[in-house]
């Protein structure tokens, strides 16, 4: 346990300033405002290991995919991958470097890719731009390897994004995210726009990638059930922070937090198992003006004045006060 | 109970959709019952033809769609064929609809009362005053809180959830027979679809009304359906009761679309895979639309189209169940 | 290798060519549904070959005073008993041939149009991406500068503009300097509707995904502009290209019209309206009309092509 992780998110926070034009709030009065999309979030994935970030819309969790990019500035905190700090202070080459290793797969594999591109260039421009092979013929090679990687014909490069449908259009993003030899790669919601059988082609994909190039991924989700099949440790969000984190088949076999529980209370049961359920109450609150103290406080059963007025840390892998109390036994099934 | 009839009965319904690549086949010879109190679920994924057949069945498949052959009958009385002014009557009264996105079914200009008052006045005779009293109990049986103040809100002030349950309330105004409802909580996060798919399953029950529910989500349609129409390329694969088709379905896409669902329960190392996709609805193959996808597949079903046949509780439209002879032209 | 990630079957590519997929394109097909659009495309190219072989076509050439005799002037088309030939539509006060000088002047007015078209389109897509991509205090000069510029009708810019080159190079310009002036104005005149749009399309594009992952790979703003962005707001661009190419036309037409635009010894079709204008009393109706249906004729089929074009490219509106 020595060895240091591969990605290291430390208190990783990031404020939108929504409020209306300057001149609107001068002649309509009202005050600025602010959302706190994400606000405070901290986990680190090992090397080879799958993470992922679940949570409802709102959550904050594709804002934190995108700051491990790096596509977004974070407001504070820091995101550190294989030793190299992401934020602007480190050296630009390093930096450089870094962001070969490093791709992203998006949820809407229909913007995704450049619509007005063929298929080759598109898996073509990361080996370009990092300028890895040299040599027009040596490049048509590697991406017709990549194509057929992914499952695709080596025949499909000379075809447009629109003549495929989404599915293969997400393995083509694939085949763009291994293009630069990248060996971390954030997944934000990849399958969500997808059918269920191409899901399952996109998951098993995925997973067989990861086993053959020993790729670590952060994996992006609203689905428990993708989640749970992808992970190997899953940190659950609600509105901006983590609030449980752990072992992707602990977190599902016992679940500390009240929000995870109600969340896996949720979930349709497709198995028909009958299992026991509570009914799940209320809707994510409005993020720009939170509840104080747990936002999940006005739908918690568990909830008292603490919890009103005190945020939970996030200690033993959750926050909230309850669990910490040991009030929550009592109500665990 | 005596002889019922069904509320909606769907027979051999063919739509096409006529484009200059000539014509596309989206529903092609479906057949399916509703009845009273019942929910049936139709699941397929997109391209299926799941919504088409909701369009249909509201009269509102738009130029270059159109039916073109089959009957739709509500409560024996056939609609596929009336004009439209009169099928405008029946959509709202007779049939309530339910959208994916609340806000087609919303008007935002308009508060909440002023539209649901004027859509109970136009199928009832209720005076304004006793129309309003209705609008308020609709809103409270669908759960929203404190509905005599919620009802002057605009669309707008609600949360996605709280309007999905307003749509619903407009839906139930005028005491429909039937129900389509469209994929009503793909927009919504987990834990309010899980709230409206018991609303859903509770009205239904308590008005007897029938219910139509269209969605590509199997965990929805396991919740809340009694009985299931899976469907493949603009026919139903498999129909049947839904724990029957969820444990044990027949049809070898129903068995491979079951299996590809991750579970909260299973560990699976890998998710069984149905190779390819939907074919489009110009190039479905002869035959058996799913035969180049099937893992069962045999000479007939290249050649000869699989007609529903029964088998114990389901209805499965695939030659490995079909005991009949072998048609001698579909050999020759 | 691939039995393990299994594939999904995907037809080898037939590798059609670049105008095997246009026959095959929906805006293709829309073409050939509509007759309208197809008579307006046979006259536009009509036009532009008559322009393009005026030398050939005409019998005179009417830019030389040479070629001009006085004793045909105000002659009536051939049809007229007094017409005479090779006159097909007359002659002018000048004797100049009023067939030739149409052909002279369409080249004249497409000339002004086109590079009037392409120094406004170019002005307006690189301060609309500019103003798109960057958003903020450039997106705020930019646009709060077009909305200026609109307060000024085209006419007025091109007055002004005529008026200031006309005090600075003192008294009458030669017709190159004509001919920039009126580029140079007209192009002044439409840039705002460029840049609006292509500003519009880009802030849609931008937060597209491809942008991102464009982003994400390093490369620098101006790379995405040019190659990620702008071949995919460029749709909407042609149809205002071709509708403001009427327009330019117009324009220019109206400016010769009214005198600041090409010189009489150099005619456009306006200037030819101008001089016609002045003996349509005294009956000699030919010199104005026909330049005057010509004008008609050429604006109305740019326009017509030019709707067609903006319903084609835009399934929506379908």
């Amino acid at each position: 346990m020595t060895e240091r992780p591969y990605v290291e998110v430390n208190d990783l926070r990031r404020v939108f300033d929504v409020s209306k034009p300057w001149l609107n709030r001068v002649l309509e009065g009202g005050e600025r405002q602010f959302l706190k999309a994400v606000d405070g979030v901290t986990f680190d994935i090992k090397k080879g290991e799958t993470f992922a970030l679940v949570g409802e819309s709102g959550s904050g969790k594709s804002t934190v995919a995108r700051m491990v990019v790096g596509l977004l500035p974070p407001t504070t905190g820091e995101v550190i991958i294989d030793g190299v700090s992401m934020s602007s202070r480190a050296a630009s080459g390093d930096r450089q470097r870094l962001r070969r290793r490093i791709q992203m797969i998006f949820q809407d594999p229909y913007a995704s890719l450049n619509p007005r591109w063929q298929v080759d260039r598109i898996v073509a421009e990361p080996i370009r731009a990092f300028r890895l092979i040299e040599g027009e013929r040596d490049i048509a090679a590697r991406v017709a390897e990549l194509l057929t990687f992914v499952g695709l014909h080596p025949a499909d490069g000379k075809k447009y994004p629109h003549e495929f449908s989404g599915g293969q259009r997400q393995r083509i993003a694939i085949a763009r995210a291994l293009a630069s030899n990248a060996e971390f790669i954030v997944c934000d919601e990849p399958t969500s726009a997808l059918d269920v059988s191409v899901q399952a082609q996109i998951l098993n994909l995925m997973r067989d990638l990861q086993d053959r190039l020993g790729l670590t991924y952060l994996f992006i989700s609203h689905n428990l059930a993708v989640v749970r099949h992808m992970a190997s440790r899953i940190g659950v969000m609600y509105l901006g922070r983590i609030v449980e984190i752990s072992d992707g088949r602990e977190l599902f076999s016992h679940p500390k937090h009240p929000y995870t529980r109600m969340l896996l209370d949720a979930v349709p049961d497709v198995g028909m198992t009958g299992r026991q359920r509570i009914p799940v109450s209320g809707e994510i609150p409005n993020p720009i003006n939170p509840p104080s103290g747990c936002t999940f406080n006005p739908r918690c059963p568990l909830a008292n004045q603490r919890c009103v007025a005190e945020i939970p840390a996030l200690f033993g892998g959750v926050a909230c006060h309850a669990v910490h109390e040991g009030r929550a036994n009592a109500h665990a099934a | 109970m005596s002889v019922t009839q069904p509320v909606l009965s769907v027979r051999d319904l063919r739509v096409e959709f006529v484009t200059r690549r000539g014509v596309l086949k989206a529903i092609d010879g479906i057949s399916f019952d509703i009845g009273k109190g019942e929910v049936l679920g139709v699941v397929g994924e997109s391209g299926a033809g799941k919504s088409v057949t909701g369009s249909a069945v509201i009269g509102l498949i738009d130029p270059p769609g159109r039916i073109a052959g089959g009957e739709i009958l509500l409560s024996g009385m056939r609609i596929d064929n009336l004009p439209p002014e009169e099928m405008r009557k029946i959509r709202g009264k007779r049939i309530g609809m339910i959208f994916q996105d609340p806000l087609t079914s919303l008007n935002p200009l308009y508060r909440v009362s002023e539209q649901l008052v004027e859509t109970i006045r136009t199928h009832t005779n209720l005076a304004a005053g006793a129309a309003r009293k209705r609008a308020i109990d609709l809103l409270a049986e669908v759960g929203i809180p404190a509905p005599d103040r919620r009802i002057d809100s605009y669309p707008h002030e609600f949360s996605g959830g709280m309007r999905q349950r307003v749509v619903i309330a407009l839906a139930l105004c005028a005491e429909p027979e039937l129900i389509i409802a469209d994929e009503p909580t793909t927009a919504l996060d987990v834990s309010v679809q899980a709230q409206i798919i018991s609303l859903l399953k509770r009205l239904g029950r308590e008005h007897g009304t029938a219910i139509m529910l269209v969605t590509h989500d199997m965990g929805v349609i396991a919740e809340t359906a009694d009985r299931v129409a899976v469907m493949y390329a603009g026919r139903i694969a498999e129909i049947g009761p839904v724990r029957d088709v969820v444990k044990n379905p027949l049809h070898p896409y129903a068995k491979g679309l079951m299996g590809a669902i991750p579970s909260l329960e299973n560990d699976t190392d890998r998710l069984v895979q149905i190779p390819g996709s939907m074919p489009r609805l110009s190039a479905i193959p002869p035959g058996c639309p799913f035969n180049p996808r099937c893992p069962f597949v045999f000479d007939r079903c290249r050649i000869e189209r699989p007609e529903p046949v029964q088998h114990s509780q389901h209805r499965v439209a695939c030659h490995l169940y079909d005991q009949s002879p072998v048609r001698s032209e579909a050999v020759a | 290798m691939t039995d393990m990630i299994q594939a999904t079957p995907s037809a080898p590519a037939e590798p059609s060519s670049w105008f095997g997929r246009f026959l095959d394109s929906d805006v293709w097909a829309s073409f050939k549904r509509s007759k309208l659009t197809m008579a307006a495309a046979f006259l536009t190219v009509l036009f532009l070959a008559a322009a393009v072989s005026a030398g050939f076509l005409a019998p005179q050439d009417p830019f030389d005073p040479a070629q001009l005799d006085l004793l045909n002037s105000r002659l009536p088309p051939l049809w007229d008993a007094e017409g005479q030939s090779p006159f097909v539509f007359g002659t002018d006060e000048q004797g100049r041939d009023i067939f030739s000088a149409i052909l002279y002047g369409l080249r004249i007015s497409l000339a002004v149009g086109f590079l009037g078209v392409a120094f406004s389109a170019t002005l307006g897509i690189t301060l609309g991406l500019l103003a798109g991509y960057f958003g903020g205090t450039v997106d705020a000069i930019i646009m709060r500068v077009a909305d200026v510029q609109l307060t000024f009708p085209a006419i007025l810019i091109a007055l002004l503009v005529d008026g200031v080159v006309k005090s600075v190079l003192g008294g009458q310009l030669d017709a190159a300097t004509t001919l920039a002036v009126l580029v140079f104005s007209i192009g002044l005149s439409f840039w705002v509707q460029y840049a609006r749009t292509v500003r519009g399309s880009v802030m849609v594009e931008k937060n597209k995904d491809y942008i991102a992952a464009a982003r994400l790979i390093g490369l620098p703003a101006p790379v995405i502009m040019f190659r990620h962005v702008l071949p995919n707001v460029l749709g909407p661009v042609l149809v205002i290209a071709t509708i403001n190419l009427a327009l330019a036309i117009i324009t220019e037409a109206t400016l010769s019209f009214l005198g600041t635009g090409m010189p009489e010894t150099m005619p456009s079709l306006g200037t030819l309206i101008r001089i016609g204008n002045n003996y349509l009393f005294s009956g000699e109706w030919w010199i104005v009309a026909f330049p005057g249906v010509a004008l008609a004729l050429l604006v109305l089929s740019i326009n017509l092509l030019g709707d067609w074009l903006r319903d084609a490219l835009n399934p929506r509106l379908r």
